[in-house]
């Protein structure tokens, strides 16, 4: 990673699918939302309350043990594509960019803590003066809990927190008072959608007091049946509670996914493999590709790989896909800018070569297998 | 394509509802997403923030009654509090309606009673019970505040009758307790 040189993985550790079921559930986040005494929040802070609250971070990374040897990157220091590239990271959120109608770059003093061994991350000046964040793979929410938990207890030692005895940590936006906590999981949700029971399922997790978001890439758009599920409380309930809360739904909707996965296999057998194949064969080929088509075809891909249709196929260079093919870190890999032809016959290009070294399936070989004798 | 809103604006943020049933996307500009109380980042949405805001604006002070929130006499007492602003940061109330955002920590004291009405329509509730924080004490050692939260833990784990959970951190608690007796400085 040219970018990050000093971080883990350049901050990717959470896509090696190494958590668990990790085939449904691409990662896990759980993010508090801090400010510290004294400042005013996001909006109306003025340049020096800012600096302050940055370099008060500074300082707190020389002794908070869990962001010793943080490398802290000033995003106005970076250039548009390198901030672009964390934010697809989902190292920092796009209002940390500031790329909106009336601004073209971040605010001052906005940055990032990126510790070098563990996936947290610690935004400072967005609209909360901190945003904690514990990032990991697959399902795995009690570690990014205790993890997240760990650096609280420690910052919050260093740097004197805005607490209130009745609504809890105090934030910018009264949606996230009290706790200050947001965990969110990001399934790969496609035979919910495919058998159209997805509709319900979401329904049914808004009355349980989630709430979902399609959200990745470009927006937060529901592409390549990804959904992001999320507690929508952050007061009343104990951070446990809601944690716990969040892991129950989560593993219940990893079921019914099961479940719909198994009806597809046994409904429509031949009309998913084939629909899985070609998806297959259309990455594998490709000489171009927009974001959008890659990631519809990704989701038959995945979809293939955790139902071994495709022998072979690992979730970790899927991953990587998705991370890789958009378009920050296309051209941070071109090292230049790209039309947008360029930019999605790059796409093909990585894809393709993924594909044919780690994606690489067995019996790739042979073009006229003869249909595969039913298993089941 | 245009924001679905005000049909003008570029859709930055994309609102996935159900609606009879049925998945929709909204797409709504930067403008309309901030007034709709929407953030880049996980809000959740069937979550109009706005509306509530409208709510309260329509309200009076807490407990006193809003049955009639045209009335000259409640319409001046909701003048009034418009006009109440925070010490630190002089946002005003209204200033808060239209934003849904504070502007210090200062102005959760200033705006308590506003706010208390406003939590319980957004949370179902109005007191924190989680993590209670206490300010920096600069003679309390890292393994002290290490171990108090693995207590915390370990506290949670017996309650949830989660013996495997419990035994690992009476583990990890004996370990710091033992490479630290008595607290290292
Ligand atoms: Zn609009
Ligand atoms: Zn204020």
């Amino acid at each position: 990673m040219t970018d990050l040189p000093n971080v883990d993985q350049g901050g990717l550790s959470w896509l090696d699918a190494s958590g668990e079921h990790s085939d449904i559930v691409l990662s896990t986040r759980i993010r508090l939302a801090r400010n510290l005494q004294g400042h005013a929040f996001g909006a109306r802070a003025r340049v020096n309350d800012r600096a302050t609250v940055l370099e008060r971070v500074r300082k707190a990374t020389e002794t908070v043990p869990h962001l010793r040897r943080a490398e802290i990157r000033e995003l106005s220091d970076l250039s548009a594509n390198g901030r672009r590239v964390l934010m697809e990271r989902r190292l920092v959120s796009r209002d940390l960019l500031g790329e909106t109608e009336e601004s073209t770059g971040p605010l001052s003093s906005s940055g990032v803590a990126l510790p070098p061994d563990v996936p947290l991350s610690v935004m400072i000046n967005e609209e909360d003066h901190l945003r904690l964040q514990a990032l990991n793979s697959g399902l795995n929410l009690r570690a990014a809990w205790d993890l997240v938990d760990l650096l609280d207890e420690e910052l919050g030692q260093e740097l004197p927190y805005a607490y209130h005895h009745e609504f809890g940590f105090l934030t910018s936006c009264p949606t996230n008072v009290g706790t200050g906590l947001r965990a969110s999981v990001l399934l790969h949700l496609p035979a919910l959608v495919l058998t159209k029971e997805i509709g319900k399922v979401l329904q049914g997790l808004s009355q349980m007091g989630l709430t979902f978001r399609g959200l990745y890439g470009e927006g937060s758009e529901v592409v390549g049946n990804f959904f992001q599920l999320s507690n929508q409380t952050t007061l009343g309930k104990s951070e446990e509670d809601l944690v716990d809360h969040l892991d129950r739904m989560v593993r219940q909707v990893i079921q019914y996914e099961s479940q719909a996965r198994s009806v597809l296999m046994r409904d429509a057998s031949a009309v998913t493999e084939d629909k899985i194949w070609r998806a297959y064969g259309l990455l594998r080929y490709a000489r171009s590709l927009s974001f959008e088509e890659l990631m519809n075809l990704l989701s038959g891909v995945r979809l293939g790989a955790g139902l071994k249709l495709l022998p072979g196929l690992r979730v970790y260079p899927l991953n990587k896909i998705m991370i890789f093919t958009q378009p920050a870190h296309l051209e941070d890999a071109a090292g230049r800018e790209l039309s947008p032809a360029e930019e999605d016959a790059h796409r093909a290009a990585y894809v393709r070569s993924i594909l044919s070294t780690e994606g690489r399936i067995f019996n790739d070989e042979g073009s006229d297998d003869a249909p595969t004798e039913s298993t089941g | 394509m245009v924001c679905d809103n005000c049909g003008a604006g570029d859709p930055v943020i994309h609102l996935t509802q159900i609606v009879d049933n049925e998945m929709r996307t909204l797409h709504l500009c930067e403008r309309c997403a901030a007034e709709k109380g929407v953030e880049g980042t996980a809000v959740p949405e069937n979550f109009p923030l706005a509306d509530f805001l409208a709510q309260m604006s329509s309200q009076s002070e807490e407990g006193s009654g809003s049955q009639n929130p045209g009335h000259s006499e409640s319409e001046r007492a909701r003048r009034s509090a418009d006009s109440d602003s925070c010490p630190y940061c002089q946002l005003t109330l209204k200033e808060f309606r239209k934003s849904g955002r504070m502007g210090c920590p200062e102005c959760w004291s200033a705006f308590e009673g506003h706010m208390r009405g406003l939590l319980r329509r957004i949370h179902g509730s109005q007191q924190h019970v989680g993590k209670v924080y206490l300010s920096p004490d600069p003679s309390t050692s890292e393994m002290k505040r290490r171990v108090s939260a693995l207590r915390r833990k370990l506290q949670r784990a017996v309650e949830l009758e989660d013996f495997e959970r419990a035994a690992e951190l009476r583990d990890q608690i004996q370990e710091l307790e033992v490479a630290s007796p008595g607290g290292r400085p």
